[in-house]
Protein backbone atom coordinates (compact mmCIF):
# COMPACT_ATOMS: atom_id res chain seq x y z
CA UNK A 1 0.00 0.00 0.00
CA UNK A 2 0.84 2.87 -1.03
CA UNK A 3 0.25 6.49 0.80
CA UNK A 4 1.23 9.91 0.15
CA UNK A 5 0.86 11.74 3.78
CA UNK A 6 1.80 15.02 4.37
CA UNK A 7 5.11 14.95 6.46
CA UNK A 8 4.89 15.79 10.14
CA UNK A 9 5.78 18.97 11.02
CA UNK A 10 9.72 19.37 11.58
CA UNK A 11 12.51 21.41 11.25
CA UNK A 12 14.50 18.87 8.60
CA UNK A 13 11.62 18.95 6.47
CA UNK A 14 12.35 23.10 6.23
CA UNK A 15 15.65 21.94 5.89
CA UNK A 16 15.63 20.73 2.45
CA UNK A 17 15.95 24.00 -0.65
CA UNK A 18 12.86 21.90 -2.30
CA UNK A 19 10.35 22.88 0.75
CA UNK A 20 12.05 26.12 1.84
CA UNK A 21 12.19 27.46 -1.80
CA UNK A 22 8.11 28.45 -1.53
CA UNK A 23 8.10 28.93 2.10
CA UNK A 24 11.10 31.47 1.93
CA UNK A 25 9.24 33.11 -1.16
CA UNK A 26 5.71 33.48 0.99
CA UNK A 27 7.30 35.10 3.91
CA UNK A 28 9.56 37.87 2.17
CA UNK A 29 6.85 40.18 1.62
CA UNK A 30 6.12 40.19 4.70
CA UNK A 31 9.36 41.27 6.15
CA UNK A 32 9.49 43.87 3.65
CA UNK A 33 6.42 45.27 4.91
CA UNK A 34 7.84 45.27 8.44
CA UNK A 35 11.03 47.10 7.25
CA UNK A 36 9.39 49.92 5.41
CA UNK A 37 6.92 50.40 8.26
CA UNK A 38 9.34 50.24 10.86
CA UNK A 39 11.90 52.21 8.57
CA UNK A 40 9.72 55.22 8.62
CA UNK A 41 8.58 55.49 12.29
CA UNK A 42 12.03 55.27 13.27
CA UNK A 43 12.67 57.91 10.16
CA UNK A 44 10.32 59.98 11.90
CA UNK A 45 11.44 59.62 15.34
CA UNK A 46 15.39 60.57 14.03
CA UNK A 47 14.01 63.36 12.84
CA UNK A 48 10.78 65.49 13.93
CA UNK A 49 10.46 63.55 17.32
CA UNK A 50 14.17 63.35 18.74
CA UNK A 51 15.42 66.44 20.42
CA UNK A 52 18.70 68.03 19.86
CA UNK A 53 21.47 66.98 21.84
CA UNK A 54 23.20 68.61 24.73
CA UNK A 55 26.69 68.03 23.80
CA UNK A 56 26.55 66.87 20.55
CA UNK A 57 24.11 68.93 18.55
CA UNK A 58 21.91 67.64 15.37
CA UNK A 59 25.37 65.76 14.51
CA UNK A 60 24.13 62.83 16.97
CA UNK A 61 21.34 62.13 14.93
CA UNK A 62 24.20 59.48 12.74
CA UNK A 63 23.15 57.27 15.77
CA UNK A 64 20.24 56.22 14.40
CA UNK A 65 21.72 54.57 11.70
CA UNK A 66 25.18 54.12 13.17
CA UNK A 67 24.05 51.56 15.92
CA UNK A 68 21.29 49.70 14.25
CA UNK A 69 24.35 48.85 11.16
CA UNK A 70 27.16 47.87 13.49
CA UNK A 71 24.85 45.54 16.06
CA UNK A 72 23.35 44.10 12.11
CA UNK A 73 27.23 43.67 11.59
CA UNK A 74 28.17 41.73 14.26
CA UNK A 75 24.18 39.64 14.27
CA UNK A 76 24.94 38.43 10.68
CA UNK A 77 28.14 37.48 11.42
CA UNK A 78 27.26 34.80 14.43
CA UNK A 79 24.29 33.86 12.05
CA UNK A 80 26.23 33.46 9.12
CA UNK A 81 28.90 31.29 11.24
CA UNK A 82 26.08 29.60 12.89
CA UNK A 83 24.37 27.77 9.64
CA UNK A 84 28.22 27.64 8.11
CA UNK A 85 29.04 25.50 10.94
CA UNK A 86 25.80 23.34 10.70
CA UNK A 87 26.25 22.97 7.37
CA UNK A 88 29.87 21.61 8.35
CA UNK A 89 28.42 19.38 10.46
CA UNK A 90 25.64 17.92 9.07
CA UNK A 91 26.16 18.36 5.73
CA UNK A 92 23.12 20.31 4.59
CA UNK A 93 22.78 22.11 1.54
CA UNK A 94 20.58 24.80 2.76
CA UNK A 95 22.95 25.96 6.02
CA UNK A 96 25.63 26.77 3.50
CA UNK A 97 23.54 28.13 1.43
CA UNK A 98 22.21 30.54 4.22
CA UNK A 99 25.73 31.19 5.44
CA UNK A 100 26.38 32.13 1.65
CA UNK A 101 23.17 34.42 1.27
CA UNK A 102 24.15 36.35 4.65
CA UNK A 103 27.63 37.31 3.66
CA UNK A 104 27.10 40.22 1.25
CA UNK A 105 23.73 41.60 3.54
CA UNK A 106 26.76 41.52 6.38
CA UNK A 107 29.77 43.12 4.49
CA UNK A 108 27.16 46.43 3.88
CA UNK A 109 25.94 46.63 7.50
CA UNK A 110 29.36 46.59 8.41
CA UNK A 111 30.59 48.66 5.82
CA UNK A 112 27.59 51.51 6.48
CA UNK A 113 28.81 50.76 10.42
CA UNK A 114 32.52 52.31 9.36
CA UNK A 115 31.33 55.32 7.08
CA UNK A 116 28.66 56.48 9.55
CA UNK A 117 31.19 56.23 12.18
CA UNK A 118 33.72 58.29 10.30
CA UNK A 119 31.50 60.85 9.57
CA UNK A 120 30.70 61.07 13.23
CA UNK A 121 33.87 60.80 14.49
CA UNK A 122 35.10 63.68 12.25
CA UNK A 123 32.95 66.17 14.19
CA UNK A 124 33.03 64.54 17.89
CA UNK A 125 36.90 63.87 17.71
CA UNK A 126 38.00 65.83 15.15
CA UNK A 127 39.74 62.70 12.78
CA UNK A 128 37.54 60.37 10.49
CA UNK A 129 39.40 57.48 11.85
CA UNK A 130 42.09 56.44 14.19
CA UNK A 131 43.43 52.84 15.22
CA UNK A 132 41.23 52.07 18.16
CA UNK A 133 40.14 49.02 19.16
CA UNK A 134 36.37 49.31 18.43
CA UNK A 135 37.90 50.66 14.81
CA UNK A 136 40.33 48.26 14.23
CA UNK A 137 38.20 45.26 15.29
CA UNK A 138 34.75 46.45 13.13
CA UNK A 139 37.40 46.77 9.90
CA UNK A 140 38.35 43.22 10.90
CA UNK A 141 34.68 42.42 10.48
CA UNK A 142 34.47 43.79 7.00
CA UNK A 143 37.90 41.81 5.80
CA UNK A 144 36.24 38.47 7.42
CA UNK A 145 32.87 39.31 5.44
CA UNK A 146 34.81 39.96 2.14
CA UNK A 147 37.18 37.41 2.86
CA UNK A 148 34.38 34.47 3.15
CA UNK A 149 32.89 35.91 -0.15
CA UNK A 150 35.77 35.87 -1.96
CA UNK A 151 37.09 32.40 -1.08
CA UNK A 152 33.85 30.97 -2.14
CA UNK A 153 34.03 32.85 -5.33
CA UNK A 154 37.99 30.99 -5.87
CA UNK A 155 36.79 27.37 -4.99
CA UNK A 156 34.86 25.97 -8.41
CA UNK A 157 33.62 22.93 -6.47
CA UNK A 158 30.75 24.42 -4.22
CA UNK A 159 31.03 21.67 -1.37
CA UNK A 160 34.82 22.60 -0.84
CA UNK A 161 33.84 26.13 -1.21
CA UNK A 162 31.07 25.66 1.39
CA UNK A 163 33.22 23.60 4.25
CA UNK A 164 36.57 26.31 3.45
CA UNK A 165 33.99 29.42 4.14
CA UNK A 166 32.48 27.52 7.13
CA UNK A 167 35.76 27.26 8.62
CA UNK A 168 36.71 30.72 7.75
CA UNK A 169 33.48 31.34 9.65
CA UNK A 170 33.57 29.69 12.75
CA UNK A 171 37.45 31.39 13.16
CA UNK A 172 36.67 34.47 12.40
CA UNK A 173 33.41 34.79 15.15
CA UNK A 174 36.15 35.50 17.65
CA UNK A 175 36.32 38.87 16.37
CA UNK A 176 32.40 39.33 17.63
CA UNK A 177 33.32 39.53 21.05
CA UNK A 178 36.53 41.59 20.52
CA UNK A 179 34.58 43.92 18.88
CA UNK A 180 31.48 43.68 21.59
CA UNK A 181 34.03 44.42 24.67
CA UNK A 182 36.69 46.50 23.14
CA UNK A 183 35.72 49.73 24.61
CA UNK A 184 35.77 47.92 28.10
CA UNK A 185 39.31 46.17 27.66
CA UNK A 186 40.97 49.06 25.97
CA UNK A 187 41.38 52.68 26.62
CA UNK A 188 39.54 53.54 23.78
CA UNK A 189 38.20 56.24 21.80
CA UNK A 190 35.13 54.99 21.28
CA UNK A 191 32.46 55.33 23.80
CA UNK A 192 31.07 52.39 26.05
CA UNK A 193 27.77 51.09 25.16
CA UNK A 194 24.75 53.13 25.64
CA UNK A 195 22.57 50.47 26.11
CA UNK A 196 22.71 47.18 27.69
CA UNK A 197 21.00 44.74 30.19
CA UNK A 198 21.20 47.15 33.27
CA UNK A 199 19.66 49.75 31.22
CA UNK A 200 20.27 52.97 28.89
CA UNK A 201 21.66 55.99 29.30
CA UNK A 202 19.88 57.74 26.63
CA UNK A 203 17.02 60.02 26.56
CA UNK A 204 14.11 57.89 26.59
CA UNK A 205 12.92 59.28 22.48
CA UNK A 206 16.30 58.88 21.13
CA UNK A 207 16.50 55.27 22.47
CA UNK A 208 13.17 54.14 21.08
CA UNK A 209 14.11 55.96 17.75
CA UNK A 210 17.52 54.18 17.93
CA UNK A 211 15.19 50.13 18.96
CA UNK A 212 13.25 51.01 16.13
CA UNK A 213 15.23 51.40 13.49
CA UNK A 214 17.68 48.51 14.51
CA UNK A 215 14.26 46.55 14.10
CA UNK A 216 13.50 48.02 10.09
CA UNK A 217 17.17 47.23 9.83
CA UNK A 218 16.79 43.23 11.23
CA UNK A 219 13.91 42.69 9.03
CA UNK A 220 15.43 44.25 5.97
CA UNK A 221 18.70 42.10 6.22
CA UNK A 222 15.77 38.98 6.49
CA UNK A 223 13.96 40.17 3.50
CA UNK A 224 17.41 40.16 1.84
CA UNK A 225 18.86 37.17 2.98
CA UNK A 226 15.55 35.28 1.79
CA UNK A 227 15.88 36.58 -1.20
CA UNK A 228 19.03 35.93 -1.54
CA UNK A 229 18.90 32.04 -0.60
CA UNK A 230 16.38 31.57 -2.98
CA UNK A 231 18.21 33.02 -5.78
CA UNK A 232 21.33 30.93 -4.39
CA UNK A 233 18.77 27.49 -4.59
CA UNK A 234 17.61 28.64 -8.00
CA UNK A 235 21.19 28.88 -9.06
CA UNK A 236 22.74 25.52 -7.42
CA UNK A 237 19.11 23.29 -8.17
CA UNK A 238 18.42 24.47 -11.77
CA UNK A 239 18.89 20.93 -12.92
CA UNK A 240 16.48 19.27 -10.20
CA UNK A 241 13.35 17.87 -11.04
CA UNK A 242 11.39 20.11 -8.86
CA UNK A 243 13.28 23.28 -10.20
CA UNK A 244 11.62 22.02 -13.60
CA UNK A 245 8.14 21.25 -12.25
CA UNK A 246 8.15 24.62 -11.19
CA UNK A 247 9.24 25.97 -14.26
CA UNK A 248 6.76 23.88 -16.10
CA UNK A 249 3.94 25.27 -13.68
CA UNK A 250 5.22 29.14 -14.04
CA UNK A 251 5.50 29.28 -10.25
CA UNK A 252 8.84 29.96 -9.82
CA UNK A 253 8.52 33.02 -8.55
CA UNK B 1 10.10 69.42 17.08
CA UNK B 2 12.01 72.09 16.64
CA UNK B 3 13.03 72.74 13.19
CA UNK B 4 10.80 75.87 12.35
CA UNK B 5 11.86 75.89 8.43
CA UNK B 6 13.49 73.98 5.61
CA UNK B 7 16.65 75.52 5.80
CA UNK B 8 17.38 74.68 9.61
CA UNK B 9 16.44 71.18 8.77
CA UNK B 10 18.82 70.48 5.62
CA UNK B 11 21.40 71.93 7.78
CA UNK B 12 20.93 70.37 10.54
CA UNK B 13 22.93 72.67 12.53
CA UNK B 14 25.86 72.62 10.98
CA UNK B 15 26.29 68.99 10.67
CA UNK B 16 24.73 68.64 7.34
CA UNK B 17 28.14 67.08 5.42
CA UNK B 18 28.19 64.65 8.51
CA UNK B 19 24.60 63.87 8.60
CA UNK B 20 23.27 63.69 5.50
CA UNK B 21 26.50 62.46 4.17
CA UNK B 22 25.35 58.83 6.69
CA UNK B 23 21.85 58.77 5.57
CA UNK B 24 22.80 59.75 1.68
CA UNK B 25 25.22 56.56 2.32
CA UNK B 26 22.73 53.94 3.90
CA UNK B 27 20.32 54.77 0.78
CA UNK B 28 22.85 54.11 -1.61
CA UNK B 29 23.83 50.78 -0.06
CA UNK B 30 20.11 49.48 0.20
CA UNK B 31 19.79 51.29 -3.29
CA UNK B 32 22.65 49.12 -4.79
CA UNK B 33 22.01 45.68 -2.93
CA UNK B 34 18.29 45.66 -4.07
CA UNK B 35 19.83 45.80 -7.35
CA UNK B 36 22.20 43.48 -7.04
CA UNK B 37 19.50 41.25 -5.77
CA UNK B 38 17.08 41.57 -8.24
CA UNK B 39 19.89 41.46 -10.98
CA UNK B 40 20.83 38.04 -10.04
CA UNK B 41 17.32 36.84 -9.52
CA UNK B 42 16.54 37.24 -12.75
CA UNK B 43 19.63 35.61 -14.19
CA UNK B 44 19.06 32.92 -12.32
CA UNK B 45 15.28 32.70 -13.84
CA UNK B 46 16.73 32.85 -17.14
CA UNK B 47 19.09 29.77 -16.49
CA UNK B 48 16.54 27.93 -14.75
CA UNK B 49 14.32 28.36 -17.73
CA UNK B 50 16.70 27.12 -20.63
CA UNK B 51 18.28 24.00 -18.17
CA UNK B 52 14.20 22.92 -18.44
CA UNK B 53 13.93 23.84 -22.12
CA UNK B 54 17.53 22.21 -22.33
CA UNK B 55 16.59 19.07 -20.39
CA UNK B 56 12.92 18.67 -22.46
CA UNK B 57 14.19 18.77 -26.10
CA UNK B 58 17.16 15.80 -25.58
CA UNK B 59 14.40 13.77 -23.79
Amino acid sequence: MTTTTAPRFNLFWFSSPQTFYPLAGRLIPWFIGLAVVLGLVGLYISFLAAPTDATQGESYRIIFIHVPAAWMSMFLYVVMAFWAALGLAFNTRLSSMMATAIAPTGALMTFLALWTGSLWGRPTWGAYWVWDARLTSELILLFLYLGFIALQAAIDDRRRADKAGAVLAIIGVINVPIIYFSVKWWNTLHQGASVSVKGSTMATTMLWGMLIMALAFWMYSIAAVLYRVRTIILERERRADWVRELVARERLK
Amino acid sequence: MTWGSWEAFWSMGGYALFVWGSYAMALAVLATEIWQLRTRRRAAEIEAKRESERARSSA
